[in-house]
């Protein structure tokens, strides 16, 4: 029966909880990534983002926090077109991060 | 020509003065405060971006003023500055020629910021703890064991209103990558993160520095200033805050947690200011005559500064300054 009440899940991050896992290989395979500075670059001038709510440097910063939920379905939005890539000031191969994203949680 | 020139204040600013006020023909007297030259670089291991051991710039400086034979008075503090010299606290009158004033800052005392425990929780400490372990050669909780989460929070007493300190320390922001790498160094399975609101790498090397902290030191950097810590039953310390890049609150427990004390105006400044033409800064660092061209004046034609009394500086800096106001002492004494 629905009564039309419901328990919100905490929002935090938990980094006492989260399972890192996917994070860390993610990190090896890219060390690159964690040079990450915010900046929004990439979400500035990416093609998907400005029709979709994509957001490659909030969804990224995420999957390293261990939040994972959603995160595929996000990364999928993305069409590859790698103008991204090109402007990250610190050079990070970013399309590359989406396609490891999106491999390693196809998986889960 | 044996003009006589006070130096208050015996750091690297007061030293550097001194040295270049002698190779000027001039006569410094340093005078120290604490027992000993050298300043806050006293408690300090290594200096930010080389990592050069803070004992071997003042080495170098102390053996110089050693070598040009310049008086220091240690132990004495200067009570007041006055027309025709400086009076020390014990009413000593001292007459000289010129004043510089090179008195420092002081640290921000972190036991104001009350939400994050330092003084209270047993594991939370500040950047000038951590140079002291860095001096024992091990960073340790308080317990004995070796960490293995650390966090640093940027911004301890700068850019809050809370306590005052409305201005930018400057060089905290590096300190704390500084010592996070230091850290991973020395406990290389730590897991370390930095809390900041921006990472200001104003210097030369000091966002590279930072770049190698992130990608080969493997630091993690949150956007976000920490809310409040607590501590954990097991006397670990629990910190909030929001991670605003992705714009959710974050918790997490970590072994210790590292307070990034900023560089607050020197309680001398209050004293030594209102007279002679030593005008305060809201914030309480002196400020210079003019902040383009004359950087290193007072108000007064025979009163200089040099180093932090004005501003949050680095130590590279600061010995510049001493150099700047020694040759517009001599300029001044030698129209």
């Amino acid at each position: 029966m629905d009564w039309g009440y419901s328990i919100n899940q905490p929002r935090a991050v938990n980094l006492d909880k989260n399972d890192l896992g996917v994070a860390e290989k993610l990190l090896r395979r890219m060390p690159l990534l964690q040079a990450c500075i915010g900046c929004g670059s990439c979400t500035a001038t990416c093609t998907a983002g400005g029709f979709t709510s994509f957001n490659f440097r909030k969804v990224q910063t995420l999957v390293r926090r261990g939040e994972y939920q959603g995160a595929y379905e996000e990364m999928s939005k993305c069409m590859l077109c790698g103008k991204c890539r090109l402007a990250c000031p610190r050079g990070i191969n970013t399309r590359a991060v989406v396609m490891m994203i999106k491999k390693e949680l196809a998986k889960q | 020509m044996n003009k006589k020139v006070v130096v208050i204040g015996g750091g690297v600013a007061g030293m550097q003065t001194a040295l270049t006020l002698s190779e000027l023909g001039l006569t410094p007297v340093i005078i120290e405060k604490e027992a000993s030259t050298g300043g806050k670089l006293c408690k300090w291991h290594k200096l930010f971006p080389t990592l050069t051991p803070a004992s071997e710039v003042l080495d170098g400086l102390r053996r110089r003023v050693s070598e040009a034979g310049i008086e220091v008075m240690t132990g004495r503090t200067v009570g007041r500055i006055t027309d025709s010299g400086v009076e020390l606290e014990d009413g000593t009158a001292l007459a000289c020629d010129a004043t510089a004033v090179c008195t420092g800052f002081d640290i921000f005392d972190a036991t104001l910021k009350e939400e994050y425990g330092y003084g209270m929780y047993d594991n939370v400490f500040t950047t000038v703890d951590l140079e002291e372990m860095f001096n024992r050669g091990e960073v340790r909780m308080v317990n004995g064991e070796k960490p293995r989460r650390v966090a640093f929070l940027h911004c301890v007493g700068s850019r809050d209103e809370k306590v005052n300190q409305r201005h930018c320390s400057r060089v905290c922001c590096i300190t704390g990558v500084k010592q996070a790498m230091e850290v991973k160094q020395m406990i290389p399975d730590a897991e370390v993160f930095n809390f900041y609101m921006d990472m200001r790498m104003f210097g030369p090397g000091y966002e590279e520095m930072y770049r190698q902290a992130q990608y080969e030191y493997n630091i993690q950097f949150i956007r976000g200033r920490i809310s409040e810590a607590s501590q954990t039953i097991d006397r670990r310390v629990q910190i909030k805050a929001e991670d605003t890049l992705v714009g959710r609150p974050l918790k997490m427990t970590v072994d210790m947690l590292v307070l990034i004390v900023g560089m607050k105006a020197g309680a001398s400044n209050e004293r030594l200011g209102g007279c002679c033409g030593v005008d305060l800064y809201p914030s309480g660092f002196v400020r210079p005559a003019d902040q383009f061209l004359r950087n290193v004046c007072s108000g007064s034609e025979r009163v200089f500064y040099a180093g932090t009394v004005s501003a949050p500086k680095n130590v590279g800096e600061s010995i510049n300054e001493g150099i700047a106001a020694a040759y517009k002492i001599s300029r001044y004494l030698n129209r």
